[in-house]
């Protein structure tokens, strides 16, 4: 029933409006269209193309001690289940610095339907000028603090390096995102891309902690998947622990070392084995919800999603929806070729102008 | 535009959708700075191969279909993505290259990818071009821009022409325009009209007398149309006797004997022909093979012996050499062997004016020539009728009936849809253009729309919406549910 839904349909973007605050995506506009108009000339294509960010995954490398192997069975209950994920991209080069695509999406699943939303892609061009003040008019309009301010919080001695800009505001899009539907929604599972690893630029603690409140209180449950880990128990990779295990389980890992600051893990550590095959993730579930609940959290989601290869339909789809087709990267650069008046030239490859066939680490389009 | 890419003889070109090219459209690439230009066609259109489009088509659809939702997309930048999905290649064919504003067939060089402007060449400006015009103008019809596609009258002049294409596409109407329009200009057409369609051409559609009534006559088998034998030489009775009766060689050697023996004593007639054969000197079985062969003639009702009941073709040739004109032999219910008799006559007749110099020229319309013309005149009619003043245009929805040579040999074809692969092949073997031109061009003709190849159009490939004539309709299918529809 629509009325019961905590995900509901607007005219506007068919997505919950109440709660969600859009002056993100119009300052994201606002700084997209400044740092766009640009007195560059030209712009180049180079192998940055080959690089795409999908997320912001953080990986430790942790030890543990000891771990349990949970036996699922799930318990369709009707409830929503959403999931999150950001894509971004580097268009090219400016002499000045480079060009930026983002883009979100949110897909949840009401009955047997998935809809989504997809937000993007804002496009910037990021130079060493410009990117202090993009980022911080961010971060402070939408989690109110600015870089410079959250520095002690975030113990970060160092301002964003030019090259690091495009995991920073990826990330900015993400936790923006995840709050939003976090207020939006109630009673929901919300699956992320990553981890509910805390402490790095891209992941700030306060902003995470205050999500993760958030859903507690509108009793939203927030499931992190990690495609690839480096977390191990006694040098074993912790995803290749539960191969001879029967699907559908999870393994919780308890009393794994402390992890250095300012880094914090905010989530308790599973390995989810969700279906038949060889695909086992590392699954983060806020710490601060009791064990049996978490359990039930991934029960419930494995009897209203679709879990193939052992990953949620939702994450998949969202992930999907948000990445760049190189057909949608090139639209984009005509798109900036003809707003901002720049020029596409393809930058000359000095590996290979020096060493030819002898060059080593890259792979050419030629 | 620009272009992408050169294989042999054939150019891709990049192309986006307001760019509004279609196939069979040309395409002129100007090279500024070599002060050259190409003239290409288009002979089929395709997605532009852009990498990543695949997944694009496929997250459009991630579950089958079941997926919904909303972009918001404020930059707009959408518009560019279907922009590009939507890219096109044309593949083109180098028709010519233009140097110092002359048209040549060389298309040895290569134009530059980066500054060379690739623009649409309208019909128009490449029939002013190649000079196609002429000064016996013939309107075909309209091109896709609307412009007129004229071509000249004496490009059909001493050619060997085909217009071909499945049923109910257009062949008759664009075959009773070229007869008209030859007409006009004062030729002489004679044609074997096999399905008596051509009967109507002296009346506008509403049934009036036209300009050309008088011009058109109409000779029915039988009827209007029967023969003395005096009116015929021994060579054309001979033909008749061995290719459509098929009499053997003896036997025909014994007729040969009693017609000079009749012509002699100027007895020539039907019924002395049979009173010696009855009487002459012969083995059983040849007076027998003969005796059939004339019962053939007789029963066919195309021989008499009243000289008030016989006409003779050579008038109406005759009267066609000062304004013009078309003798329209009407082939409609006539059996096999009088369909052969009368055109073995009657090319017989053509020839034997034709050397005598008594005409001039005369344009032959064949429908369906399979049904009636035997095997050895094909290779007659395309060489040595050709060189008498035959100029014969074949008319066929089954283009597998016409020989490979004689495609090979053709100077202009007009050809109208096919989809069937085999009437593709067959039609693809002429030699005035490529296969592909031809397969990939007539495979998407609508109806009335032929492609123009050869001579007529110089070598440059057309489509033409055929125009619509105002002549009586004649020989349509007739139909058992016409009223209830």
């Amino acid at each position: 029933m629509i009325e019961q839904l905590t995900i509901t349909t607007t005219p506007k973007y068919n997505f919950p409006q109440e709660n969600i605050n859009l002056e993100l995506p119009r300052t994201f506009l606002e700084l997209s269209i400044q740092s766009i108009k640009t007195s560059e000339k030209t712009f180049n294509l180079n192998n940055l193309l080959n690089f795409q960010q999908l997320t912001i995954t953080t990986l430790e490398n942790l030890n543990c001690l000891s771990a349990k192997v949970i036996k699922l069975k799930p318990k369709p209950d009707n409830s929503i289940v959403s999931a999150i994920d950001v894509s971004s991209i580097k268009l090219g080069e400016t002499s000045t610095g480079f060009l930026l695509a983002i883009r979100g999406a949110i897909v949840w699943k009401q009955n047997v339907n998935y809809r989504y939303l997809r937000i993007g892609p804002f496009l910037f061009h990021v130079t060493e000028e410009n990117k202090q003040r993009i980022y911080n008019v961010l971060r402070k309009a939408y989690f109110n603090f600015a870089h410079q301010e959250s520095k002690a919080a975030l113990n970060i001695t160092s301002t964003p390096n030019i090259m690091q800009m495009q995991s920073r505001l990826t990330g900015l899009l993400e936790k923006w995102l995840q709050m939003t539907l976090t207020t939006a929604a109630k009673n929901t599972l919300i699956l992320w891309d990553g981890s509910l690893t805390v402490g790095t630029p891209e992941t700030p603690t306060r902003v995470v902690e205050s999500i993760l409140q958030t859903a507690r209180k509108r009793e939203n449950m927030i499931m992190a998947f990690s495609k690839a880990t480096r977390l191990r128990l006694m040098s074993h990779r912790i995803t290749d622990l539960l191969v001879k295990s029967r699907p559908p389980c999870l393994l919780e890992l308890k009393g794994y070392s402390n992890v250095n600051k300012p880094i914090r893990l905010l989530g308790e550590i599973y390995v989810a084995r969700l279906a038949k095959g060889n695909c086992t993730f590392r699954l983060d579930i806020d710490k601060e919800i009791p064990s049996e609940q978490r359990i039930e959290a991934v029960e419930k989601l494995l009897g209203n999603d679709i879990v193939s290869h052992g990953y949620p339909e939702t994450l998949r789809l969202a992930h999907i929806l948000c990445t760049f087709t190189a057909n949608e990267v090139i639209a984009m650069q005509r798109f900036i070729a003809k707003k901002a008046g720049l020029n596409i030239v393809s930058q000359p490859n000095i590996r290979r102008i020096l060493f030819g066939p002898y060059g080593k680490g890259e792979v050419d389009n030629f | 535009m620009k272009i992408y890419k050169k294989e042999g003889n054939v150019l891709q070109i990049l192309s986006f959708p307001e760019d509004n090219i279609e196939k069979g459209d040309y395409i002129l690439i100007e090279d500024s700075k070599a002060r050259k230009a190409l003239i290409a066609q288009v002979i089929d259109i395709q997605f532009a191969n852009i990498p990543g489009m695949l997944e694009e088509l496929l997250r459009s659809c991630p579950d089958g279909g079941n997926i919904h939702g909303e972009d918001f997309d404020p930059l707009e930048i959408a518009p560019y993505i279907t922009y590009i999905q939507d890219s096109r290649l044309l593949i083109c064919k180098i028709r010519a290259s233009i140097k110092n504003e002359y048209l040549s067939p060389s298309k040895s060089w290569l134009p530059s990818r980066s500054h060379s402007i690739v623009k649409k060449l309208p019909v128009s400006r490449l029939l002013e071009m190649i000079k196609a015009k002429g000064k016996l103008p013939i309107v075909l019809g309209e091109t896709k821009e609307s412009s007129p596609l004229i071509i000249d009258a004496s490009s059909l002049d001493g050619r060997l022409n085909i217009i071909t294409g499945k049923k109910e596409t257009g062949k008759s109407h664009l075959s009773k325009l070229l007869v008209l329009s030859l007409v006009h200009y004062g030729a002489t057409v004679v044609i074997f009209d096999l399905n008596g369609e051509y009967a109507g051409l002296g009346y506008s559609s509403d049934g009036a007398r036209n300009e050309y009534y008088h011009r058109i006559h109409v000779l029915t088998p039988g009827k209007n149309f029967k023969l003395m034998l005096g009116q015929l030489d021994l060579r054309v009775m001979l033909n008749i006797l061995v290719h459509a009766l098929r009499l053997p060689g003896t036997s025909a050697r014994e007729f040969r004997h009693i017609w000079k023996s009749l012509k002699e004593r100027k007895e020539l007639s039907l019924r002395a022909l049979g009173e010696t054969i009855r009487n002459w000197h012969c083995n059983i079985h040849i007076r027998d093979a003969l005796f059939s062969r004339y019962y053939a003639l007789v029963n066919s009702g195309l021989f008499t012996d009243n000289p008030s009941e016989a006409s003779d073709i050579e008038q109406y040739l005759f009267k066609t050499r000062e304004k013009g004109g078309a003798v329209v032999i009407n082939l409609r219910d006539t059996s096999s062997i009088d369909r052969q008799i009368m055109v073995e006559y009657t090319l017989g007749k053509l020839v034997e004016l034709l050397s005598n110099w008594r005409l001039k020229a005369v344009f032959l319309f064949a429908e369906e020539a399979h049904l009636y013309l035997r095997e050895t005149y094909w290779d007659d009619i395309v060489t040595r009728m050709r060189h008498f003043g035959i100029f014969t245009t074949f008319i066929t929805n089954q283009p597998d009936s016409i020989r490979s040579g004689i495609y090979r040999q053709a100077d202009n074809i007009f050809l109208f849809n096919f989809t069937n692969e085999n009437d593709l092949e067959a039609v693809s073997r002429a030699a005035r253009v490529d296969a592909e031109t031809v397969k990939s061009i007539a495979r998407d003709l609508p109806p009335h729309h032929c492609l123009v190849l050869g001579k007529a159009v110089k070598d440059f490939p057309m489509v033409v919406k055929v125009k619509r004539l105002n002549v009586k309709t004649m020989g349509g299918t007739r139909l058992f549910f016409k009223e209830k529809n």
